[in-house]
C-alpha cells in the first residue's frame, strides 16, 4: 500500500462513514426516547433513493401508495383507539392528522412526478414522501407496544423490517437503480487526489446535519424536550411531555434523516429494495459504539466503521463485512467492563 | 326423430373425434419463476414459450399443449410443480427455469419419472447421472473462451480479475483460468465482493495498482455494474471485458456511460439484426422476434425469451422424429423423445444450433456466441 492509495482508501471510508453518521444519530434519536432499535430504519433510506430513481425515470413513484395504504391504517387505528374511549369529538382532529397531513408529501410527489420538474425539487419532495413513513409505522406498530420490554421491542422492529422490505420487492420491483449525482464536478487535493463532489457534499451534510442537532438538542424548547424523556420518561412525564408526541418527533427526525441519507448515497451506490438493510447494521455497529446513548461517540463510531470498511475492502474484498462487523466484539467487552451494570428498568409508561 | 338420430349421430362423432384429438395432443410442461426474485428471469422464459406456441404449435398434424407453473423462484415449488406436471399432466417433456437449484430439482423429478427434460440456463451437474437432461443455454465456459481468444486478439498479456464473492463469480474465474494460459495470458488479481456490496473501491484500488491490460468482471446483472462504475471513476484506461451474465438491459442502465465499449459474449439472437446475412441462426432469430412482438405486443431484447423459444425449437424438432415410433403421452414415446433430443442434429435455433449426444448436457458450438460491445447504451455486433 502506498500513501496514495490509503488517501483514496480514507476518503472513501469518511464518505461511508458520513453517512453511518447520519444513520447511527438517528437509530440512537428513536433508541433514547423510545427505546426502539429502529431495524427498518435503513428500509426508509433505501425507499428515499428508489423514489428519486423512479423521478428521474419518469414514473410516478410507488412510494406514494406506500404511505397511503399507511396513513389509511393509520387513520383506522386512531378512529378505533378514540372510539373505544368515547372521545368521538377528536375525531376529526386525529383524521386530519394522520390522514391529510401524509397525504401533502403525497400530492407533491405526485405533481413533482410531471416532466419538467427541476431535479432539485424532485429530490426536495423524494425526502419530504419518506417523512411520514416512521412515524406511521410508529403509531400503528409501536404506540400500542410502547411499555413492552427492550426485546420484545428489538423483535417487532425486526419483523417490521422484513414487512418493509418485501413491500420494497413489491413497489420497486428487484433490480437496482443509481441516480444522477447532486453535485458535480470534482476537486483537486494537492496532486492527483481528484475527489468527487458529491464526496464533499455527503461530508458536508454529515457535519452540518449533526451540527443542527447540537444545537436543536442544546438550545430549544423541543430538544430540551426530547432529551428529558430520553433521561426520565416518568420525570419528563411529571413535567408535562407526553412521551408519545416526543417519540412520534423522535421518528419524524429519524424518517428525515434517512430520507436524506437514501438521496445522498443514491448517486454513488447502486440501491437496491434491500439495500437499506446493511447500511442500517452498520449504523448500528456505530451506535453500539456510542452505547445507544451518546451522539459524539456516535459519530466518532461511524467514521471509524466507515474507514475500517474502506481499508478492509483493499485487504480482502470477500471478508469485508466480517472485518466490520468484528469491531462489534472488542467495543461490546470494552463497554461492559467500563461500564456499571444497571438492570433493564421496568418502567411503567403508558401514553 | 331423423334429425334427432342425426344430431345424436354428429355430437358422438364429434366427441370421438374431439377425443382422438385430444389423447394425441402433446403436452410441454414448463415451470418457471413468474414471481419472486428470480422472476426478471422467469418472465421473459414464459412469453419466449408463449411466443414459440404462436410460431408453431402443433408437429406432425398434432396439436401441442403447453401448461405453464410458477416455482416462486423457490426449488421446493419447482419440484413440486414437476411432479404435479408428470404426474397429473402427464406430459411428455419438462422445461424449464431460472436458477440452477430449480433447474436440479426439476430435473430428479424427470429423471424418477422417465421424462425428459430440456433446461432453459446453464446446468452445472453431472451428465451421466441424469440421462434425460439436456440445456440450449451456452456453457459458461464457450463464453469465456470467446473472451479469452478477443483479448488475445487485442494483445492483452496480463488481465485483473475482480466477481462475485458466489458460485457466478467462481464460475467464470475457474473457466478464465483454463482458458487464459492456452492464450498466453496471464492473470493477476483475484478480487471478489458481494453482490449487496455499495462499493468496490478499495478492490479496483488494488487491481489499477497492478497496471494489468485488461479487467475481466465475473458479475451479473445490475451488481455487474459496480467494477465498471468503480473502474471509470479510478480513470482505468485498459479494456473492461464482460461476459453474458451482462447482457441485461438493467445493467446497460446502471452502468451508464462507466461500460462504455466494455466487450461481452452472447448468444447471436441479441445482434440478430446486425448479423451477416448468411449466419445460421439469422433467419430464425429475426423469426422469433417478429412471433414475439405479435404474441406479446412488445419488442424483445433479453437472452432468455430466446432460450424459450430455442427449447421449443429443439422439442419440436425430436417430437417430429419420435411420433411415427410411439403414441404421445405413452411412456414409450418419452424414451423415444428422449432418444431422440439425444440424436438432435444441426437443429438451428436462435441462440445457436444444436446437436446433442449422450452424457453432454450442453449441444452448442462456436457458433452460439458472439462477441459485442456496448457503444452508448446498445449492444453492437463487434466481430
Amino acid at each position: 500500500m502506498t500513501w496514495d492509495v490509503a488517501l483514496i482508501l480514507g476518503i472513501d471510508g469518511l464518505a461511508n462513514g458520513a453517512v453511518y453518521l447520519l444513520a447511527g444519530l438517528g437509530l440512537v434519536l428513536i433508541f433514547s426516547v423510545t427505546r426502539v432499535v429502529f431495524v427498518p430504519f435503513g428500509d426508509i433510506a433505501a425507499f428515499a433513493a428508489l423514489t428519486l430513481a423512479a423521478f428521474e425515470t419518469g414514473r410516478v413513484p410507488p412510494t406514494i401508495a406506500m404511505v397511503g395504504a399507511l396513513a389509511v391504517v393509520a387513520v383506522a387505528v386512531e378512529v378505533t383507539s378514540l372510539s373505544r374511549r368515547g372521545e368521538f369529538a377528536r375525531i376529526p382532529k386525529a383524521v386530519l392528522q394522520w390522514g391529510a397531513l401524509p397525504a401533502v408529501p403525497c400530492l407533491l410527489a405526485w405533481l413533482a412526478a410531471r416532466p419538467g420538474v427541476p431535479a432539485a425539487v424532485q429530490v426536495a419532495v423524494s425526502v419530504l414522501l419518506v417523512v411520514p413513513l416512521a412515524p406511521l409505522l410508529a403509531r400503528i406498530v409501536f404506540q400500542p407496544i410502547a411499555d413492552a420490554s427492550v426485546l420484545v421491542l428489538l423483535i417487532v422492529s425486526l419483523a417490521l423490517h422484513f414487512l418493509l422490505s418485501g413491500l420494497g420487492l413489491l413497489f420497486f420491483g428487484p433490480e437496482g437503480s443509481r441516480t444522477q449525482p447532486l453535485a458535480t464536478g470534482t476537486l483537486m487535493l494537492g496532486e492527483g487526489f481528484p475527489v468527487s463532489g458529491q464526496i464533499i457534499l455527503m461530508v458536508a451534510s454529515a457535519i452540518v446535519l449533526s451540527g443542527l442537532f447540537f444545537l436543536v438538542f442544546e438550545r430549544t424548547v423541543v430538544g430540551k424536550a426530547l432529551r428529558a424523556t430520553a433521561v426520565n420518561r416518568v420525570g419528563a412525564r411529571l413535567v408535562g411531555i407526553r412521551p408519545a408526541r416526543t417519540a412520534l418527533l423522535a421518528y419524524g427526525c429519524a424518517s428525515l434523516l434517512a430520507g436524506l441519507i437514501g438521496v445522498l448515497i443514491a448517486p454513488v451506490t447502486t440501491m437496491y429494495y434491500d439495500s437499506g438493510f446493511i447500511i442500517g447494521l452498520k449504523a448500528f455497529v456505530a451506535a453500539i459504539i456510542g452505547g445507544l446513548v451518546s451522539y459524539p461517540m456516535t459519530a466518532l463510531g461511524a467514521l471509524a466503521v466507515g474507514v475500517v470498511e474502506s481499508f478492509a475492502s483493499f485487504w480482502s474484498g470477500a471478508l469485508k463485512d466480517v472485518i466490520v462487523f468484528s469491531l462489534l466484539i472488542p467495543v461490546l467487552m470494552l463497554r461492559s467492563f467500563m461500564s456499571a451494570h444497571a438492570e433493564e428498568d421496568e418502567e411503567e409508561v403508558d401514553q | 326423430m331423423k334429425t334427432l338420430i342425426r344430431c345424436a349421430v354428429a355430437v358422438a362423432v364429434s366427441a370421438v373425434f374431439v377425443a382422438s384429438t385430444l389423447a394425441a395432443d402433446l403436452k410441454v410442461g414448463l415451470s418457471v419463476s413468474l414471481s419472486g426474485p428470480n422472476s426478471s428471469i422467469g418472465i421473459p422464459y414464459s412469453k419466449g414459450m408463449q411466443a414459440a406456441l404462436a410460431y408453431k404449435g402443433e408437429v406432425g398434424g398434432r396439436k401441442i399443449q403447453l401448461i405453464v407453473l410458477d416455482d416462486g423462484s423457490d426449488p421446493t415449488a419447482a419440484g413440486r410443480n414437476a411432479r404435479k406436471l408428470v404426474e397429473e399432466e402427464k406430459v411428455d417433456v419438462l422445461m424449464g427455469t431460472s436458477g440452477a437449484p430449480s433447474a436440479v430439482a426439476i430435473a430428479q423429478v424427470g429423471r424418477e419419472a422417465k421424462t425428459p427434460m430440456i433446461g432453459l440456463t446453464p446446468l452445472s451437474f453431472s451428465a451421466a447421472d441424469n440421462p434425460w437432461v439436456v440445456t440450449v443455454a451456452q456453457p459458461t465456459q464457450l463464453m469465456v473462451d470467446a473472451v479469452i481468444e478477443r483479448m488475445k486478439r487485442n494483445g492483452v498479456k496480463t488481465v485483473g480479475y475482480i466477481g462475485f464473492s458466489d458460485v457466478w463469480g467462481d464460475l467464470v474465474y475457474d473457466a478464465m483460468m483454463k482458458a487464459a494460459p492456452a492464450a498466453g495470458i496471464k492473470v493477476v488479481s483475484n478480487e471478489r465482493y458481494a453482490r449487496a456490496d455499495a462499493s468496490v473501491t478499495g478492490q479496483v484500488l488494488k487491481i489499477v495498482a497492478l497496471r494489468p491490460d485488461a479487467v475481466m468482471t465475473g458479475g451479473a446483472g445490475t451488481p455487474g455494474a459496480l467494477p465498471f462504475l468503480a473502474l471509470a471513476e479510478r480513470g482505468y484506461k485498459g479494456g473492461v471485458y464482460g461476459q453474458h451474465g451482462l447482457i441485461n438491459p438493467d445493467f446497460v442502465r446502471v452502468a451508464g456511460a462507466s461500460a462504455q465499449g466494455s466487450l461481452m459474449p452472447t448468444g447471436p439472437v441479441i445482434v440478430a439484426e446486425q448479423l451477416p446475412a448468411d449466419y445460421p441462426t439469422k433467419k430464425i432469430a429475426l423469426d422469433f422476434r417478429s412471433a414475439y412482438q405479435k404474441v406479446n405486443n412488445a419488442p424483445t431484447s433479453d437472452a432468455f425469451s430466446a432460450y424459450a423459444f430455442d427449447g421449443w425449437l429443439v422439442f419440436l424438432d425430436a417430437a417430429a422424429r419420435a411420433l411415427p415410433k410411439a403414441e404421445a403421452g405413452t411412456p414409450e414415446f418419452r424414451v423415444a423423445l428422449r432418444d431422440a433430443i439425444f440424436t438432435s442434429k444441426d437443429v438451428v435455433g436462435t441462440h445457436g444450433v444444436y446437436t446433442f449426444k449422450p452424457g453432454n448436457l450442453y449441444g452448442v458450438d462456436e457458433r452460439a456466441r458472439v462477441i459485442v460491445k456496448l457503444d452508448n447504451g446498445q449492444w453492437k455486433l463487434a466481430p
